[in-house]
């Protein structure tokens, strides 16, 4: 038997709506609970101005292996993910080959434990090779360990094949993730179409292209009563129709990036590929309705959408570059200068959309700290200020676009059952 | 006001990526050199030797014959050495990077590097990766600021000044880097421009660049001072922004009918090259209100210009880091 008490930091459980200055017991990689008359155990943690919460999950990444090892291995991302303060995250079954059968399943299950970082959780592929065309054998995906389903970057164009995953997948009582966008509206697009696309003659991507397969999308849920869960929303009239929609009953959730709400396409006169992201970088009105809709409960996760590629991959004239920024290393500071520093999520709101809601839209054990439960922890340092140095990142990509910025907050230890698995260098 | 001139007129920047960041003293600046080149063309100096013993680069990633050919002989007037190197189609599909491509160009001794690519923005990263100076011969549907120049020095040589000027752009503004320098360089010169095309072809919030918006060629005829009639691509036609060439020509076309109702001393431009019964008809083309022979002439006298401005730049900076 082998105990742990993390001692005087400010806990933060939204799962038992608690924030509080207190002390944390752990006892064989389970959580006791918030123990305030223990003083002493197999292992002291001083937690004195830390942030002490459930483990954070990051519901929505893509690593690259098997297929592109250059880009991202699961080793080197569930690292990426441990510096970011994630003790779990999500992979999109978008390797190559595709996570549309149990076997391909099972071997992300048995990367992720070789390289025995933070947990990570297959998503299966939706349609075989997520070619949008005949349903993946989602069953036997859940059997060697899938958690939901989703055709990655692919938006499951084909209503009448969204309709028959979401009813199949109901009796799973599972989600489908669908990457909400009309593909021939957005073919060849590099930018939000707006002022910017005009001025820098970059072909545009209309938010009607988004807010056409959120509404066909929500249809189809409502008509099936399945599980359904909106990627990367960006747009204004996104937040509303989803908000409408879960004012009717219709079982939906979706998730919000920390570039959609940190950085508009004004970026885009760089021209640097770091900014070409799917959807694109949209105006300040929609980062403020996207706000409004994390804040009033309308998205309930904030996601990374860590999309690693090689550098040579994005060393490339703008038109040929890959949609994605890799973002698990800087999640969490992008968060707090874009919430918490304004005001518009108070730490509570913030660690449920990072932990409590991902783990129950997940259906996963975590993402809390109630007795019993996984001792999956991340303690964070919220005041202390440093650099985003893109070379210094775990993953082993560099195409993020907050390369340089000065940032507040990191996680400064991250425990995973119980084990200590990341520890900030002083 | 006798330092005037030490900081209106003297030329500062390392590259020319567009008129978008040039002011209106700037652009001036090119064009009195270029009228400077034109009055010594027709005094017979030819040749000049200010670029002797540099080397510029032409690198064109999309094909262009008039643009090249210009390009090439401006800094062979100046007495430059110059490298050709036409690559056509992405930098992907021969295995090299556009950016490896440029820095193999550079080793070669190139001092200024001439760049057409069919990507906005590719001579700006061009510009952060490679030690010379760059110009733009026209990045994908962005700027052309060479083309925006003579078509300015041409309207110019014909009224004087842009001050007041009434300018219609006409046709495919969406795809059009001739369209959005011309609209940098015209506002910034004082002329009020209208951008006039099929709605299919009119890109969001353009107003924003400080232009009106028309969708009818005779509704702001009888307000124009000048006319450039940009280039239709056919094979833009495919993706259906408007129903066919004849109808395009019906409501966009410059033919003898509108030039009756225009106004007396109404210039008309084309880019070029021009699609004859399309844009404009042959009456039009060949009568006296066209200056599309003058864009030509004027177009090799614009590029010595910015050659010679940049070149002599150069010099100054490395003057100033043997100094430093």
């Amino acid at each position: 038997m082998s105990t742990t008490l993390i001692r005087g930091g400010r806990i933060i459980d939204p799962s038992q709506q608690i924030d509080r200055v207190g002390n944390l017991l752990l006892r064989d990689g389970r959580v006791v609970g918030i123990d305030d008359a223990t003083t002493v155990a197999d292992q002291l943690i001083e937690a004195l101005g830390m942030i002490v919460c459930p483990g954070l999950i990051d519901a929505h990444v893509s690593f690259r292996e098997p297929g592109d090892e250059k880009d991202e291995t699961i080793e080197s991302g569930t690292a990426a993910a441990l510096a970011g303060g994630m003790t779990s995250v999500a992979c999109m079954p978008d390797s190559t080959p595709v996570v549309d059968n149990r076997a391909a399943a099972e071997f992300v299950k048995l990367q992720c434990d070789r390289a025995a970082h933070c947990n990570v959780f297959p998503l299966g592929a939706v349609t075989k090779g997520n070619a949008g065309t005949e349903l993946a054998e989602i069953g036997q995906l859940i059997e060697g360990g899938a958690v939901a389903f989703s055709d990655a970057t692919n938006p499951i164009a084909n209503a009448e094949i969204m309709r028959r995953a979401l009813e199949y997948t109901r009796m799973f009582n599972r989600r489908v993730f669908n990457q909400p966008h009309v593909p021939e509206l957005i073919d060849k697009g590099v930018m939000h179409e707006g002022f910017f696309s005009t001025l820098l003659g970059l072909r545009g991507m209309p938010v009607a292209a988004e807010e056409i397969m959120v509404g066909r999308d929500l249809a189809l849920a409502e008509l099936t009563g399945g599980r359904l869960h909106l990627m990367t929303i960006s747009t204004a009239e996104s937040v509303e129709r989803i908000q409408r929609a879960k004012a009717k009953g219709i079982h939906v959730t979706a998730e919000v990036t920390p570039h959609h709400l940190a950085l508009t396409d004004a970026e885009l006169q760089s021209f640097d590929s770091s900014f070409k992201v799917s959807p694109p970088l949209r105006t300040q009105n929609h980062i403020n309705a996207l706000i409004g809709g994390l804040r009033d409960g309308t998205i309930d996760i904030i996601c990374s959408d860590h999309q690693p590629y090689a550098q040579e991959k994005k060393d490339l004239e703008l038109d040929l570059v890959p949609f994605g920024a890799i973002g698990l290393e800087t999640l969490l500071p992008v968060c707090i200068k874009a919430l918490i520093e304004p005001e518009h999520l108070t730490w509570l709101q913030l660690i449920d959309k990072l932990s409590w809601a991902p783990a129950k839209l997940l259906g996963l054990q975590k993402g809390t700290l109630s007795t019993g439960a996984d001792a999956d922890v991340t303690i964070i340092d919220p005041n202390i200020e440093w650099t985003i140095d893109a070379d210094k990142f775990a993953s082993k990509s560099r195409n993020t676009p907050f390369n340089g910025w000065t940032v507040r907050g990191r996680a400064s230890m991250v425990m995973v059952n119980g084990q200590v698995r990341y520890q900030l260098a002083d | 006001m006798a330092n005037m001139e030490s900081s209106a007129s003297k030329w500062t920047k390392k590259h020319l990526l567009g008129l978008e960041g040039l002011s209106a003293e700037e652009i001036t600046l090119i064009l009195d050199q270029a009228a400077e080149f034109k009055r010594l063309a027709a005094a017979g100096e030819t040749k000049l030797s200010p670029l002797a013993g540099t080397v510029v680069a032409n690198l064109f990633f999309e094909n262009s014959t008039r643009t090249k050919t210009s390009f090439s002989l401006a800094a062979k007037r100046l007495s430059a050495d110059t490298i050709d190197f036409t690559a056509s189609g992405s930098s992907l599909s021969k295995g090299e990077t556009f950016f490896d491509t440029a820095r193999n160009i550079e080793a070669m001794g190139a001092n200024q590097v001439v760049v057409r690519h069919g990507t906005p923005g590719a001579p700006h990263l061009l510009a952060k990766h490679v030690d010379v100076a760059v110009l733009n011969a026209g990045d994908g549907t962005h700027e052309h600021p060479t083309q925006a120049l003579l078509d300015i020095f041409t309207v110019r040589e014909q009224r004087g000044s842009l001050e007041g000027l009434t300018v219609t752009l006409v046709g495919d503004i969406l795809h059009s880097r001739v369209a959005r320098s011309n609209i940098w360089g015209l506002t910034k010169l004082g002329a009020d421009v209208i951008v006039c095309g099929p709605s299919t072809l009119i890109p969001p919030e353009v107003e924003r660049l400080g232009v009106r918006v028309s969708n009818s060629l005779d509704e702001v005829l009888a307000e124009t001072d000048c006319i450039n009639l940009l280039r239709i691509q056919f094979e833009r036609q495919r993706n259906a922004y408007f129903p066919s060439i004849r109808e395009y020509a019906h409501f966009f076309g410059m033919n003898g009918d509108r030039i009756q109702r225009a106004k007396d001393d109404v210039v008309i431009l084309a880019p070029g090259p021009i699609n004859r019964g399309v844009e404009i008809t042959p009456d039009v083309a060949d009568g006296s209100h066209s200056v599309i022979l003058d864009q030509v002439t004027n177009g090799l006298v614009i590029r010595m210009a910015c050659l010679y401005l940049l070149h002599q730049r150069q010099q100054e900076l490395a003057t100033q880091e043997a100094t430093a």
